[in-house]
């Protein structure tokens, strides 16, 4: 259950844009349904009163959309604590003006998973309401299901790595911790497999891909003007799956690209439509760079330095990070 | 019509399977729907439509489209095409089968595509009505009938039989062949399920979405709304409701250098991306609003304006459910068509 | 025991201009033997190399690939050797984690004076590579003859 409420959200916002601190505020969009929240950009109160919504849904990260916003006088944005970790980092990267956003922290309890809703209501999910611990299904064919909301959370949301906002303007509601999170632990147990397991695992999740880009398009830590994989130039731009080696390059590629500046902040797994688990390559990296170089959370803090760009005299050799890495051979 | 009880399901798939190579619905390993050939005893799925569309059997993601190889001077050119071998395709929904209409006014139009006209040449599709349609299932709005569906051989089930009538030669041959398998029973049999799909469909959350106020010549109606800047602009322009739809045809030809030769082939592409359609001059639709806007009319506009009024969408709920943004077409046609002027 | 009989490998090493490919000059100079089937593509720095010219170079039929650069503090440009160290100790742990056979890459410092280290290290990694065999893992069918 979300402690802060939509209409404590739409009160916030409806007080910044009257006082003229921000002329446009970044919000969750109701759909057809209550888990179809589209990202939208809304100019009034009255806009709001409409169309905001603010529930278990509200999963998308406004991060990214702050680099391609141009409006006129400062934007508001509502960032969770995760959200807050992406905005670090596209400020450390210079990606937006920060003169130019106003971010308004809000508390999170975890977004659910329609998807795994879905799987256990089966079809016809018409809407989900949030009673305490419980979310209530409403079907077409089953009548309403009463299901533990804590197992329908998203998996990153299961294993949140942090409740606690690292940028913001204001805050409202009570900040949280930094949780001890268990986000590795799926990482270990391939890590645990053998060689040959690892490679059918794989194998099996990354030929499922169909180059949608959806992964890399959420991604806040994918800005670049013009990806490698989007440029005919390139000779890697074939936007097909075109046999098993295409995917894995594609995957390899993404990961790699954003080690470092990748805050795990889950979208690209939320976004594929195929489901696959592309947290675990980016989590992977995190660490691997956690267990070489040292803890370290992109996005924890403006201006740090991303591992990648950085470097020790007494570094480990590629051939040790291999073995300890921790995987089998 | 004729008849086989549920109880012999398997067999009656193993009578098809016999016939040709057959693929059926079955939950994958990511516990989505997936065609998949069918196995002895194999367990169909529940859900009510796969996650990737039918379309991959008739238009693949990719396919080969010829080889060159080049020696000095000498420049050999190989045809890869093969003739394709006889499938069925089993339990395929109302509006995929009603997508498969759409890419043959497409493909099959002059000059006709020879690798879609083989594959098409070769599959029977055996179609299925949906006892549950889902809350994202909009195919009404564009006359397709999920209690009736099109199809080579047609099929309705409920608590006890299967029921199957041809509608196709192509049908009758199949039928003809499962003689063995189900019995003959009166045409009337099926419209029990026919009554109680009907009324689950009058009762879909998106059941009184219109298409009227779009079809051909209504370009200038729509090309220039405001509303689409605003609808827009939380797209992130990734290719997941092109390469989830069941009538996207669009693609792109590309040469790919092996190190001993080219294979030249063609790919899925989406009219999302920022390549799209790149010619010399550079692209014809520079802005992501200007891209948005083509996917949507062209299903709602330019597609009817050539093709007699068919609309180049089958309200199948795949992009519903699938946009990272939720951002789909049932609400650009809300938006749009929702206004007095429209 | 001989697996693979008969099977030459084919190796793509990446070496520096200033250490490793100077290296591989002098091994030549004095007539030390390594195997033909290493292919050398010379890189202004070991950092240039990208991890996208190490999955292509798998792609196009590499059985191995093995990255030369001036040792640790050694680099013609500063630092550029401890950036691609970072960058191949996260590469190599990645495929291992995809399940791909960590033998077949490897990353070595080799100085210009160092021609038999360079000698020594191509038929040490030609050896291990033609034990593994062919790449399946990171193969691409297109490319196959």
């Amino acid at each position: 259950m979300q402690t802060v409420t939509k209409e404590m959200l739409i009160a916030k916002a409806a007080e910044l844009l009257d006082n003229g601190s921000v002329t446009r505020v970044f919000g969750w969009q109701k759909g057809e349904f209550d888990y179809d929240v589209t990202p939208a950009l809304f100019h009034s109160a009255a806009e709001m009163e409409k169309d905001f919504v603010w529930n278990d849904f509200c999963g998308a990260n406004f991060s990214k959309y702050l680099i391609k916003d141009k409006g006129e006088g400062k934007v508001l944005v509502f960032l969770k604590p995760c959200d807050t970790y992406s905005f670090n980092q596209l400020l450390t990267e210079h990606r937006f003006d920060r003169e130019k956003v106003y971010a308004v922290g809000i508390p999170c309890d975890g977004m659910a998973d329609i998807r795994l809703i879905k799987e256990e209501a089966g079809e016809g999910v018409t809407g989900v309401d949030t009673e305490g611990d419980e979310l209530v299904v409403h079907t077409l064919y089953d009548g309403d299901i009463r299901l533990n909301r804590g197992d329908f959370l998203a998996e990153r949301c299961k294993v949140c790595k942090s409740k606690k906002h690292v940028a913001y303007d204001e805050l409202m509601g009570d900040d949280g911790e930094i949780a001890d999170s268990a986000r590795f632990d799926e990482v270990a147990k391939l890590e645990a497999m053998s060689a040959d397991e690892r490679f059918a695992f794989w194998q099996n999740e990354l030929s499922r891909c169909i180059r949608c880009n959806a992964c890399r398009d959420v991604c806040p830590a994918c800005s670049c003007e013009k990806c490698v994989f989007g440029n005919p130039k390139s000779g890697v731009e074939n936007k097909a799956a075109s046999d098993s080696f295409e995917e894995k390059m594609f995957h390899i590629i993404r990961a790699f690209h954003v080690a470092g500046r990748c805050t795990d902040c889950g979208e690209c797994s939320r976004v594929c439509p195929q489901h696959i688990p592309l947290h675990l390559l980016n989590r992977k990296f995190i660490k691997d760079i956690d267990t070489f170089y040292g803890e370290y959370q992109a996005g924890a803090e403006v201006g740090s330095r991303a591992p990648l760009v950085d470097y020790t005299e007494g570094d480990i050799e590629p051939s040790k990070a291999v073995e300890r890495g921790g995987a089998n051979a | 019509m004729r008849k086989c009880v549920l109880a012999d399901k398997n067999a009656l798939l193993a009578a098809m399977a016999a016939v040709s190579r057959l693929y059926v619905p079955v939950d994958g390993a990511d516990k989505q729907a997936v065609f998949s050939e069918w196995k002895d005893g194999a367990v169909l799925s529940g859900k009510l439509n796969t996650n990737r569309s039918a379309k991959d059997f008739f238009f693949p993601q990719t396919e080969n489209m010829m080889t060159f190889k080049m020696s000095g001077k000498k420049l050999e050119i190989f045809d890869t095409r093969r003739e394709h071998e006889d499938f069925i395709l089993f339990g395929v929904r109302a509006c995929d089968v009603r997508s498969f209409t759409v890419l043959d006014n497409v493909f099959l139009s002059e000059p006709v595509d020879t690798y879609y006209a083989n594959r098409r040449a070769h599959g029977t599709v055996v179609s299925l009505a949906c006892n549950k349609p889902a809350e994202t299932c909009f195919c009404r709005t564009f006359d397709i009938d999920a209690a009736d569906p099109e199809g080579d051989v047609v099929c309705w089930e409920d608590s006890e039989n299967i029921y199957l009538t041809a509608k196709t030669e192509k049908g009758e041959k199949l039928l003809a062949a499962l003689e063995n398998v189900t019995e003959a029973c009166g045409d009337d049999a099926a419209d029990g399920v026919k009554t109680l799909v009907n009324e689950r469909l009058g009762k879909l959350p998106l059941a009184e979405l219109k298409a009227d106020k779009f079809g051909g010549g209504k370009t200038d109606a729509f090309f220039n709304d405001p509303a689409w800047d605003s609808l827009s602009e939380a797209c992130i322009g990734c290719g997941t409701c092109t390469f989830v739809c069941s009538t996207c045809q669009c693609y792109d030809i590309k040469d790919f250098d092996t190190g001993h030769g080219i294979h030249r082939f063609r790919c899925w592409d989406s009219c999302m991306y920022s390549d799209f359609t790149m010619m010399a001059h550079g692209t014809n639709r520079p802005n992501h609003m200007q891209r948005f806007r083509q996917r949507f009319m062209h299903k709602l506009v330019y597609y009817p304006e050539n093709n007699n009024g068919l609309f180049s969408c089958v309200g199948c709920g795949r992009c519903l459910s699938r946009c990272p943004i939720s951002m789909n077409i049932v609400k650009v046609m809300k938006t749009l068509g929702g206004k007095e002027d429209a | 025991m001989q697996v693979n009989e008969g099977f030459k490998p084919t190796i793509v090493a990446f070496c520096c201009n200033w250490c490793s490919y100077a290296g591989a000059d002098l091994a030549g100079n004095n007539r030390l033997n390594y195997p033909a089937e290493v292919k050398i593509i010379r890189v202004p720095c070991s950092c240039r190399v990208n991890p996208m010219f190490i999955l292509r170079a798998f792609q196009r039929g590499a059985d191995g690939v093995i990255i030369c650069g001036c040792h640790p503090g050694d680099c013609h440009y500063t630092s550029g050797n401890y950036y691609t160290r970072r960058r191949m100790s996260l590469l190599f742990s990645m495929l291992d984690y995809l399940g791909i056979e960590r033998e077949r890459t490897r990353l070595e410092w080799v100085s210009a004076a160092e021609g038999a280290k360079f000698a020594a290290t191509m038929n040490d990694f030609v050896e291990q590579v033609t034990k593994l065999g062919e790449n399946k893992r990171l193969e691409d069918l297109r490319c196959k003859q």
